[in-house]
């Protein structure tokens, strides 16, 4: 059985993967019990899985855990607490951005990710980023709002 | 009871889960005392403990629509008690009340009226027992901040000192004075949701998140053409995947593992041999099926004056048919559940609208005394309507039973799409004329959808039928033939619906069911004679609208969105309609204004949005407002992407690529002002908002283009070869 370690919100953890295709959705949600991440169709097409690897947003339902050796994984546990909240998260909870939540995941980790390049998106730039990510709610107005609140800028 | 000794030691021994539902200890003392369940006794709904707090019971459940705030917000204002005190039980069947489902947007109208009674109910009762001890009398004293108080100052009693941890004891009374709303401290006030923080930081523990010890991951295996048998199983096949475990029970095929990626792999590995099955069409022939389907009966829902002999009579007549097509609810995560079937009972956690009900069901499926079956409620999913949350509790369930271990079922995505019941197909006809000089002298819907099932429990599950256990046979659709009446002034009006039998594909509840597009049918006509009459499409509804509240909500839509007054369409590709209902024909009042640019290749984009939404009394006004949101949002997606496509096997449309929704670049700008009448019963809020949706969208692409759509989805082809057989230009 391979091992591999990978760094997850700051700390290295070694896991033991029978089989390197797993993704990385499955290795986060039931070997180190990140659940925040979400399975929403395992193809890539919704986001709901989205973690930030060495700053970029990824889904993590697609690739192999195996690809993630030695990169710096941030989920969404360790983007930000109730207690001490990131401000995307801040700002999603200023919002009232979500109805069931469950798309809100994908949203906060891509627009943590936006805002790390473009640090006071406009609207315009935080619905070109957020085109690839589902709602099915119908939340994304006070999504667009919250990133754009959490960057600055004026909508 | 194991069911609760073992699950006190679940949570110890996790400790860290944060969960929606009552932690070990709180839950044992509530069971060992005995807790009534009874709808009709006060304390069904609610607990005051001796530290000052309260628990209150809902077998209503937030959806992510904002109940958890709102029902507390009832709760604290009939009490007297603050909002930080109470704590909320959802949907567990064996502490809350059978409240019926959480459906046709009854949460706060059924649920919170309840609630509220039941809190004035114990009210009234703190403040007689306060009155023997005080020496005063009732109407001189009040509940305030968890304290029955002489209302002119005073020492006085808490909550605590005045009950016994037996409770009230009382039946609760409907009539029991609920306080003046001009008092309001919580109720028609932002309260924040209390589950958002957790949500936003990845801390919520949803259906999905749920574990438990010695927990197994199991994954259903279901045929490539819908309805085929199960002929033979190659056991040989999984045989490298570690631990995995076939469980068959004549046409139900399940696989359960250890580790859930393995269960995955094993789920694709195994070989398995079906045969027959099939669909009676495929969706491209649906509307054609539907309309050659033979109908089982017409029922008259609504007649006024005498419609053949108007119409008859009259100059000018109308008439067209619109199609709404069978849509999924396509939950944005796929169902999950988790069952523990243990010998002689059953815990299963579900996200289910109705844990009660589905609770009873679970019983009699699995052979079990409903007593001995208990369903704890986590939050999924959004679903609007009924998806396949039950189904995958099911499947987890006979998995459990087969192999004496928890089982998670997680369905995938193309489950979720390609089984999820579906909301059913619609071909609703319209016939209206006017008068001589313009007026509307004869209106007539007519709907053919298939007919409920009458008293039908619960909507029938796959697993069940797979594996030949007991289970009520028939159609859940939800009202279908709501909303086919115009609600305006007409003097001869027939409104009919022809009853089919069945339908292709499952059934059930799907958001504002058949709503929308009888809504679409009846607002476009309003559109149609307007035109014909010559009248601007605002001008011309208010000349037909009487109710002062169906008024207010158009007349301050037109304010809102600026509405420029037009009779013929503008045929330059950018144009604006409108669209009204009174939802179920005495709810809530929506009025709907939009704005939309049509390309030169038929592509629509809604570029602006207005609404009026009156659903009386409004506890939580945030709540209302994204629930409105929501619904328009949705319901412009379903308006122009969405339909279910199958072959003559299965469902084809089975991911966001083959099914798409609205996205990001789809919203358009939206104001929405809410009218709040705090004097006014609360009606619904859940979906009374998209019914005027597609209408709205499907006149101003009128005012756009000169030309009427009339087949949902509106997508770019449908738009363009529209455009190509009426040979309209622009840009
Ligand atoms: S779950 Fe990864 S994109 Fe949908
Ligand atoms: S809030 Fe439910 S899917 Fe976005």
């Amino acid at each position: 059985m391979a091992s591999i370690t990978l760094t997850v919100n700051g700390s290295a953890r070694t896991l033991d993967v029978r089989d390197p295709d797993k993704p990385l959705l499955y290795a986060l949600r039931n070997d180190l019990n990140l659940k925040g991440a979400k399975y929403g169709c395992g193809l890539g097409q919704c986001g709901a899985c989205t973690v930030i690897v060495d700053g970029e947003a990824v889904r993590s339902c697609t690739s192999p855990v195996s690809a993630f050796a030695g990169k710096k994984i941030t989920t969404i546990e360790g983007l930000g607490s109730p207690d001490k909240p990131h401000k995307v998260q801040a700002a999603f909870i200023a919002e009232q951005a979500a109805q069931c939540g469950y798309c809100t995941n994908g949203m906060v980790m891509s627009g943590a990710a936006l805002l790390e390049k473009t640090p006071k998106p406009t609207a315009e730039q935080v619905k070109d980023a957020l085109a690839q990510n589902l709602c099915r709610c119908g939340t994304h107005e006070r999504i667009v709002s919250a990133v754009v609140k959490a960057g600055g800028a004026r909508g | 009871m194991n069911i609760h000794t073992s699950r006190r030691n679940f949570l110890k021994s996790t400790g860290a889960l944060f969960i929606a539902i009552p932690f070990a200890s709180e839950l044992k003392a509530e069971v060992i005392s005995g807790k009534t369940v009874d709808a009709a006794q006060v304390d069904a709904y609610l607990a005051l403990h001796a530290d000052g707090t309260a628990t209150i019971y809902s077998g209503k459940v937030d959806l992510g629509t904002g109940l958890r705030a709102a029902f507390p917000q009832i709760a604290a204002e009939e009490l007297g008690l603050p909002i930080d005190k109470i704590k909320l039980i959802e949907g567990d069947t064996l502490l809350t009340p059978d409240q019926g489902p959480t459906s046709g947007s009854n949460g706060i109208p059924k649920g919170g009226m309840q609630l509220r009674q039941a809190a004035a109910t114990a009210r009234q009762a703190l403040i007689k027992l306060a009155a023997e001890k005080l020496g005063k009398p009732v109407n001189e004293l009040d509940a305030i901040n968890g304290e029955v108080r002489p209302k002119a100052g005073g020492a006085g009693l808490s909550f605590a000192s005045l009950i016994t941890d037996k409770g009230f004891e009382l039946k609760l009374d409907g009539k029991a004075p609920v306080r003046d709303s001009r008092m309001h401290q919580y109720v028609g006030k932002h309260v924040p949701r209390p589950d958002i923080p957790a949500k936003a930081t990845g801390r919520h523990v949803y259906m999905h998140d749920f574990d438990m010890p010695g927990m197994m991951h199991g994954r259903t295996i279901r045929p490539a053409i819908i309805g085929a048998e199960l002929v033979s199983v190659d056991e040989s096949s999984i045989a490298s995947i570690p631990g995995a475990k076939i469980v068959r029970i004549k046409n139900f095929l399940g696989v359960v593992a250890p580790d859930e990626w393995d269960v995955v792999r094993a789920a694709k590995m195994l070989k398995a041999e079906w045969k027959g099955g099939g669909l009676p069409t495929d969706s491209a022939g649906l509307r054609d099926y539907v309309k050659a389907q033979k109908v089982s009966s017409t029922e008259a829902l609504d007649k006024a004056g005498d419609f053949a002999t108007a119409y008859a009579a009259a100059p000018k007549k109308l008439s067209g048919e619109f199609y709404w097509p069978t849509q999924s609810h396509a939950s944005l995560g796929p169902s999950c559940a988790v069952a523990d079937v243990k010998e002689g009972e059953a815990t299963i956690w579900c996200s289910s609208q109705g844990t009660h009900r589905y609770a009873k069901h679970f019983a009699d499926m699995l052979g079990l005394p409903a007593n001995k079956m208990r369903v704890h409620y986590l939050d999924g999913a959004g679903c609007y309507g009924m998806n396949g949350h039950e189904d995958a509790a099911a499947d987890a369930a006979f998995m459990s039973k087969a192999i004496g271990k928890p089982v998670r079922v997680q369905w995938t995505r193309e489950d979720e799409h390609g089984l999820d019941p579906k909301g059913p197909p619609q071909v609703i006809t319209q016939e209206a004329a006017l008068s001589a000089d313009g007026k509307i002298v004869a209106w007539h819907t007519t709907m053919r959808c298939p007919k409920p099932t009458d008293k039908l429990p619960t909507i029938p599950l796959l697993s069940p039928v797979e594996a030949d256990a007991k289970q009520v046979k028939g159609i859940a659709t939800g009202s279908l033939s709501s909303g086919g009446k115009p609600p305006y002034d007409v003097p001869n009006l027939l409104v009919e619906v022809h009853w089919l039998e069945d339908t292709p594909l499952r059934a059930s509840h799907l958001r504002a069911p058949g709503k929308i597009g009888n809504c679409l049918a009846v607002e476009t006509f309003m559109d149609e004679l307007a035109l014909a009459a010559g009248k601007d499409p605002v001008e011309f509804r208010l000349a037909y609208l009487s109710d002062p509240r169906g008024r207010e909500a158009v007349e301050r839509v037109a304010k809102l969105f600026n509405w420029d007054k037009r009779v013929e369409p503008r045929r330059n590709g950018k144009g604006r309609g409108i669209g009204f209902t009174q939802y179920k024909g005495d709810e809530t009042y929506v009025a709907i204004a939009m704005e939309v640019d049509v390309s030169a290749d038929g592509h629509i984009k809604v570029t602006r949005v207005a609404a009026t939404h009156d659903c009386g009394q409004i506890i939580s006004p945030d709540g209302v407002r994204s629930q409105v949101e929501g619904c328009i949002l949705q319901t412009i997606g379903r308006t122009l992407f969405e339909e279910v496509k199958f072959d003559r096997n299965h469902v084809t449309s089975r991911d966001w690529a083959s099914y798409p929704i609205l996205t990001f670049p789809d919203v358009p700008e939206m104001k929405i002002e809410l009218i709040d009448r705090p004097n006014e019963p609360p009606r619904g809020a859940g979906e009374a908002a998209t019914a005027p949706v597609a209408a709205a969208l499907a006149n101003a692409v009128f005012d756009a283009t000169g030309i009427r759509l009339r087949t949902v989805p509106f997508t770019a082809a449908r738009v363009k070869s529209a455009m190509v057989e009426t040979g309209v230009k622009f840009g």
